[in-house]
Formats: structure tokens, C-alpha cells, sequence
């Protein structure tokens, strides 16, 4: 749209008008085909014939899933048209189906743009992760996925020139690291193109280099003299602390620093940055939990309401004066449904636990019946009290 | 739930439970219902993905032959065809997407909170008459307006006037034009009418509910009768794409209107009276009220898929928000319950039900006892008897209709 006007107005005024009416006649077009689609919109047909045309909600066909280490898995998606592109370090949101119901999870793009106009994320498979091992074991190409736009500012400067770089990957923190460093040496069959004379080094760890993803491409990178590449294999060596880590890295300080890892490693890493004035860019792959419990609280977006453990939440809600949509106040008619943007509630006919992450749930957040949920932590609801 | 020690026996058809018994029932068609949660999956999520595909892809196929109708063929496949699309969006798709039967797959588009079909009625409205009232007050006379939808007489408990005589024609009316028939249902309109005679204000929201009504008939009208036809003018099939959608509405309100007619008007289907239902139902008592006030179609595959699975009227009044598709494999299951409770599951072929609910419409058009006390022989007289309680002050009328019910109940007696 952008690129548009700004071509427009070096036109002429007569060659002005000519995409103002095109524009105008095709949203005429589209105006009548919602006419004839009604009541469904024109996208549901067209997704018919192709989910990834430009203007269908983005989503993203799976081309090839590749091991990488025994429990994680490289992606390639072919993403919609209206991919935007991203920036390497960047992730991106991934909406799948799992068992019939819909998940989103966050995970980094590890690739820079591609020629083939691919992206790739890197996926770890969790102990009880749901949707992880479902993407690393049973994902196959030809499945659509959904996708955001890629977010996140986990990201290098754009002029690298003057800058020595440290990164320090821990675990699957690599995969928005080996994303960057991918894009900055771009790798071809006759080996590492090192295109760009960067000091780069990388802190690497894990708990043992089969348990390593990127492990190999890291290696290769080291070997070719694109990076200083600094492994901690915890499972033999120990934790890495900061004594360590100056020891390994003895110019620490003049490096402009990536950290991404677990949020133990982090705080470490941040406290000791803030203490000597240093910046610290961090992303981390943060496992939300959501403690469950009896009864809780239930923010809607004026009031906080306390509710117990066996009391309906729209009960609760409805005494403490919010106005609440309601119906038949026995669980068959939805009409009570509000959607939950954080926290659990509990079912109160069968016990069963419906937990909303903020992050791994759609955009819209889970949709809850209120007449028939309890509280079993603290909630919140997308809702004017 | 506690039950009271002095709660009095139930009475009619469960007369023989206790109160144990009910809620015994009620915990036994709980673990039905959790077995459907606990492996309610991908297969479930595939069923719905294929049926909403199929419909899409036989609409948009029926309305693309329908651009060359002015050929007989095309005529007849593109109006078969959008017909049984049409029947798939209001049943199979929309009826239980409005339910919420498919809200655990979190997909937004799927969702009964945003869900539209393609039918008069606006989704608002018909969650609200639907799903709200008429599921939870099911059968219930004067709660439930499904019960006659309010210009019926459905029950020997609801009083007969003069003008139920005029009832079957109504009936046939109402489903010529079903899907207007639901959207007015929807609004309440008789009950807004009395209101507004009465000088008193419409409920909250109402207006903005009879505007979005308003609005989406005109776009569905639009859409079936000026523009698809006007598409069609390309090969001078505009007249015979509107005679196509014309029909194939009319087929879609015809069959809804048989298959809903099914559920709940059957001769021997149970309906309640509010005075009966204890104030605190359980949820055992409420399950038996569904048990006892649906009837079911009993058919093939493709009879449940074009009805909505609503030919498990039992096991979806029990279970409304069960997916669909699940219905048929649960039926087993409650109707061993049925059995082993003593209830009398009501299921038959669509031709015997559609004929027994008809019967009822024609039976109920008349005063209570009439049709029993009939005969060839006395029919004048009988006749003569029914012109004056149509034409008589209200005591005469009061004083015939009660004869009317002695003789019936007399004849019944010596038959039996």
C-alpha cells in the first residue's frame, strides 16, 4: 500500500486517477461477491482453491520436516502471500491443530530470508509438550498451518559495522542465533561465504553436544573462521556462571551481547549486565505456567473478582455487580461465553481443567462457559466489568 | 444434590423410579458424556472440516450449473444440488456449530459465537430462542415455545379457541415459509404484539435484534432472488436460477420443518407442566424431562446427516453440545439406559413420525374429546355441537368443550 502512494504521486495527475478507480471498482467486485457469498464471506470459497492467496488470513503449508537431533525437528513453511518477511533473530507464531484443537506457540525463525521464499523454524520436543511433539513427530508436509506476522526485537543492529558480538545460546536458545548468524554467513556447497568481517563469538550451551541442536552448523561456522564458537557441555563441565564466562570470554565487555535461554540463565546474565551499565539484549523461551488452584480471582478489564473454587464465575462476577451476558446457567446454551485471556478455570460438572497462556492461546484468548467455571487460579477476562 | 426426604413420588411415566433411581440415571448418562469428552479429538475435528467442505464445495458447484439453467439438466442437478447444501448449512453445520458442539476445537471461525447461517433467522436470536430457552425449559407448557412455536396447539393442556381450528393450515403455512417462520419465532412477535397492544415497552435490545432480522432477510433475498439470477442473465437463465433458489428454499423449509416437527410433536411424546417441575430440578430430573419429551428418526447414514443428526433428537436434547457426529455412537448406550430404567425410547422411520406429528396438529385443532366421541353416525350432531362453540359466548363454549371431553373420555373407556 505504502509503495503505491508513493509512486502515485510522481505520476502525472491523469495516470493519478487510473488506480483510484481500479481500486475503487475492485472493491465494488468484492463488495458484490460478499453480496453473493452472504452469509459467509468470499474467502470462505476462495480457501477452497488456495488457504495462502494474498488476502486470506496467513497460513502456511508445511514443505519438509528434517531431524536435527533425536527429539527436535527443522520446519520449512511455505508461508502465505502476505507474508511480510522478517528479520533474522525474529520468531513467529504458529497456530496448529493438536488432537482437533487448535495451539499457538512462538518459535524462532532459523533462517534468514530465503531465495525460495521459505521459512523455517527449529522445534524441540518437550517432555509433555503437547504441541511440540506433535510438530517434530507427526507434523507432515501438505498440512496448512496458521501463522502471524514474524515479531520480536531479538535482533541485530542494522549497521553491524565497529560492533564485536558475543551470544550466549543456551539449550534451544540457539535457533533465533543460528537464524542471525545463517544470514550473516551464508553457507554453499563449497563451504561458509564469509562475507562480512565480524568478530562474532558464541557461548554455546547444553548438556551434552548430542543433545545439541545446530550443533554441526555451529562447528562448520567455527571451523571456516566465521565465529569464535565456545561450548559448555553441563552434563561434564558443570553450570556456566559468570566466573566462566569471563574466563572463556576475556573481552566480554566490549561485545555487544545476545543472551537466549532459560530465564535462570538470563537473570544471571541481566543482573551482572545492569550492575556494570552494560546493555543486554535477551529473548527468552519462556515456559508460562500457570499455577492452578481452588477458587481464585477473575480480572475483567475494570474489576478484579474474587471467586471460590465452587461458585460459577459468572455467579461471582454477577454478585460483585459486573454485567454479565448469561442464558440458560446450565452449560448448554453458550450464551454466557467470554473469552479468557490468561489463567484457569475449572469445569464444575466434570473437574476438567481449561488453562489459557498468555502467548499459546489464539490472539482472541479461550473462549469459557461462565456458568458452569470456576476459578482455579487467577484469570483474566476480556470483558468491561 | 441433596433431595429432601418429603419430595413427593413422581407421578406418570416415571412413577415407577424413585428418586435414587433418577439421579443414578443422571450419573450413568454423565459417564456417557465423559466418554465423548475424553476421546473427543482429530477424527471429530476431520468429520466437521469434511461436512463444512462438502457443503461449500456442493454450493458453490450447484450455483456455478445454475448460471446455464435455462437447460433442463442443469436446471434439475443445480437445484438438487443447492438444496441439499442448503439443508447441510442449517443442520448438519450451523444448528450444531450454534450449539457450541464444536467450540473445544478453539478454531474462531468455527465458533458459535461468531457462526452465521443461511437462513432468515439472525444466529443472535435463534442461540437465544434455541438454545437458551427451548433447551433448557424443553417441553415445558407456556416456557417452551417450541411447543407449538406459539401459534400451535401441541398439548391437550394448552386450551383450544376458535381459531385452533385453523391450526393445520397455519402449520402447512409455516412450512412452506419456515425459515421466515423461525426468524419471526425468534423475535417473539405474537408476544411483542400483545406487548405493544397493551402500551408497554419492548424488552432491551429488541429493536436492534428486529433491525439485524430485517437486515439480514433483505441480504439473503437479495442474494437468492436478484443477484445469482442476474448472474445468471449471461446465458438468459435468470428466471430459471430464481425459480432454482426459490425452490431450493422452499425444499429446505419443507424438510426442516418435517425433521424439527419430529423431535418434539409425535403422538406420545411427553410434555410438562411447570407446576410438576420441581423448583430445584436436578440434573437427574432435568435429563429424564429430555429422555421423555424427544422422539427420535431412526433411517440411514445419509437420513442423520441431512437432518443434523437431529434424528437423534433423544441424544441431542440429553447431550446438546456432544459433536454431532457422535450421536449415532452413543445411541446404543442410552438406549440400553432407556431399557433398563423403564422409559420408552421413541423412535421411528421419518414417514411414520411426520405422520403422528401431523396427526397431532389435526387432532389438537379440535377440542379435547372430540375426535374420540366421533363417529360416522353422530357427526352431524357432533358438527352441529363444534359450529356452536365457535359461535357461542364463552359459557356456552366452556360448557360444550367440557361435553366434548366427557364423551371422549367416555368412548375411550368402553373401547377399552
Amino acid at each position: 500500500m505504502a509503495e503505491i502512494s508513493t509512486s502515485t504521486a510522481l505520476l502525472s495527475p491523469s495516470k493519478v486517477r487510473r488506480p483510484a478507480l481500479r481500486e475503487r471498482l475492485s472493491r465494488k467486485a468484492w463488495e458484490l461477491a460478499e453480496t453473493i457469498a452472504t452469509p459467509l464471506a468470499p474467502a470462505d470459497y476462495l480457501d477452497l482453491f488456495n488457504p495462502l492467496r494474498p488476502g486470506a488470513d496467513l497460513r502456511g503449508r508445511i514443505v519438509k520436516v528434517t531431524p536435527e537431533t533425536a527429539d527436535a525437528a527443522t520446519i520449512e513453511i511455505k508461508p502465505g502471500a502476505d507474508w511480510e518477511g522478517h528479520t533474522p533473530g525474529q520468531y513467529v507464531r504458529v497456530g496448529v491443530e493438536v488432537d482437533g484443537v487448535r495451539h499457538w506457540r512462538a518459535y524462532s525463525l532459523t533462517h534468514g530470508p530465503r531465495k525460495d521464499g521459505l521459512i523455517s523454524i527449529t522445534v524441540k520436543a518437550v517432555p509433555d509438550g503437547k504441541v511440540s511433539s506433535h510438530l517434530v513427530r507427526r507434523l507432515r508436509p501438505g498440512k496448512i498451518v496458521h501463522l502471524e506476522q514474524a515479531a520480536g526485537d531479538f535482533v541485530l543492529p542494522s549497521d553491524l559495522r565497529g560492533h564485536k558480538f558475543l551470544m550466549v545460546t543456551a539449550g534451544s536458545g540457539v535457533t533465533p542465533v543460528i537464524g542471525m548468524l545463517r544470514n550473516l554467513f551464508p553457507v554453499t556447497d563449497e563451504g561458509v561465504v564469509e562475507h562480512q568481517r565480524l568478530d562474532v563469538t558464541v557461548v554455546h550451551v547444553a548438556p551434552s553436544r548430542p543433545d545439541s541442536i545446530f550443533i554441526r552448523n555451529l562447528e562448520s561456522l567455527a571451523e571456516a573462521g566465521a565465529i569464535r564458537l565456545v561450548t559448555r557441555y553441563t552434563g561434564s563441565e558443570g553450570r556456566l556462571d559468570l566466573d566462566a564466562l569471563t574466563e572463556l570470554v576475556p573481552d566480554l565487555k566490549e561485545r555487544r551481547a545476545y543472551a537466549c535461554g532459560p530465564a535462570g540463565l538470563l537473570d544471571t546474565l541481566q543482573s551482572w549486565y545492569d550492575a556494570e551499565g552494560l546493555p543486554l539484549q535477551t529473548e527468552q523461551f519462556r515456559l508460562a505456567t500457570v499455577v492452578t488452584s481452588e477458587g481464585g480471582t477473575v480480572a475483567f478489564k475494570d474489576k478484579t473478582v474474587d471467586a471460590a473454587g465452587d461458585k460459577p464465575i459468572l455467579d461471582a462476577a454477577e454478585e460483585a455487580g459486573v454485567l454479565m451476558p448469561s442464558g440458560c446457567r446450565m452449560g448448554i446454551c453458550f450464551g454466557c461465553v467470554l473469552p479468557m485471556k490468561e489463567g484457569a478455570v475449572r469445569d464444575l460438572r466434570n473437574g476438567e481443567l481449561t488453562v489459557a497462556r498468555p502467548g499459546e492461546t489464539g490472539p482472541q484468548g479461550v473462549p469459557i462457559q461462565t456458568c458452569i467455571s470456576a476459578a482455579a487460579g487467577e484469570c483474566v477476562i476480556d470483558h468491561p466489568a | 444434590m441433596t433431595i429432601a426426604p418429603e419430595a413427593p413420588a413422581y407421578t406418570g411415566p416415571i412413577a415407577h423410579l424413585s428418586r435414587e433411581d433418577v439421579e443414578q440415571l443422571g450419573r450413568e448418562l454423565d459417564a456417557i458424556r465423559q466418554d465423548v469428552l475424553d476421546t473427543r479429538g482429530e477424527r471429530d475435528a476431520a468429520y466437521i472440516h469434511k461436512v463444512i467442505k462438502v457443503q461449500r464445495s456442493l454450493e458453490l458447484g450447484s450455483r456455478a450449473v445454475l448460471l446455464a439453467s435455462i437447460f433442463p439438466p442443469a436446471f434439475v442437478v443445480g437445484t438438487v444440488g443447492l438444496s441439499i447444501a442448503k439443508i447441510l448449512d442449517n443442520m448438519e453445520i450451523g444448528h450444531n456449530i450454534m450449539h457450541g458442539q464444536w467450540d473445544w476445537m478453539r478454531d474462531p471461525k468455527i465458533h458459535s459465537s461468531v457462526w452465521e447461517w443461511d437462513n432468515a433467522s439472525t444466529s443472535e436470536g435463534w442461540k437465544h430462542s434455541h438454545n437458551e430457552l427451548h433447551h433448557t425449559y424443553t417441553n415445558i407448557v407456556g416456557k417452551d415455545n417450541d411447543l407449538g412455536w406459539g401459534i400451535m396447539r401441541v398439548d391437550e393442556e394448552q386450551r383450544w379457541t376458535p381459531a385452533t381450528l385453523s391450526q393445520p393450515l397455519m402449520n402447512f403455512i409455516n412450512m412452506c415459509i419456515f425459515e421466515y417462520g423461525i426468524a419471526a419465532y425468534d423475535l417473539e412477535l405474537g408476544k411483542m404484539r400483545r406487548l405493544k397492544k397493551s402500551g408497554r415497552d419492548m424488552p432491551e435490545g429488541w429493536h436492534e435484534m428486529a433491525r439485524n432480522t430485517v437486515k439480514k432477510i433483505r441480504r439473503q433475498a437479495f442474494k437468492d432472488y436478484v443477484a445469482h439470477p442476474l448472474a445468471s442473465m449471461v446465458t438468459l437463465s435468470g428466471p430459471t436460477t430464481l425459480l432454482a433458489n426459490v425452490t431450493a428454499n422452499f425444499v429446505r423449509n419443507v424438510w426442516t420443518h418435517s425433521v424439527i416437527m419430529c423431535g418434539h410433536f409425535p403422538e406420545g411424546v411427553e410434555t410438562f407442566e411447570l407446576k410438576d417441575i420441581p423448583e430445584n430440578e436436578t440434573r437427574g430430573e432435568w435429563y429424564v424431562r429430555q429422555m421423555l419429551g424427544s422422539a427420535n428418526i431412526s433411517g440411514s447414514k445419509f437420513l442423520h446427516l441431512m437432518s443434523g443428526n437431529l434424528s437423534h433428537q433423544i441424544e441431542h436434547h440429553i447431550f446438546p453440545d456432544l459433536p454431532s457426529n457422535r450421536y449415532a455412537e452413543i445411541a446404543p448406550k442410552v438406549r440400553a439406559l432407556f431399557d433398563k430404567y423403564g422409559l420408552n425410547y421413541h423412535t421411528a422411520p421419518m414417514p411414520q413420525q411426520v405422520a403422528s406429528a401431523w396427526h397431532k396438529v389435526l387432532r389438537l385443532s379440535m377440542p379435547n374429546g372430540f375426535f374420540e366421541s366421533t363417529n360416522v353416525r353422530n357427526a352431524p350432531s357432533q358438527f352441529g355441537k363444534l359450529v356452536k362453540a365457535v359461535r357461542g359466548d364463552t359459557r356456552t363454549r366452556r360448557r360444550i368443550l367440557k361435553e366434548f371431553e366427557a364423551a371422549g373420555a367416555a368412548s375411550v373407556g368402553k373401547a377399552v
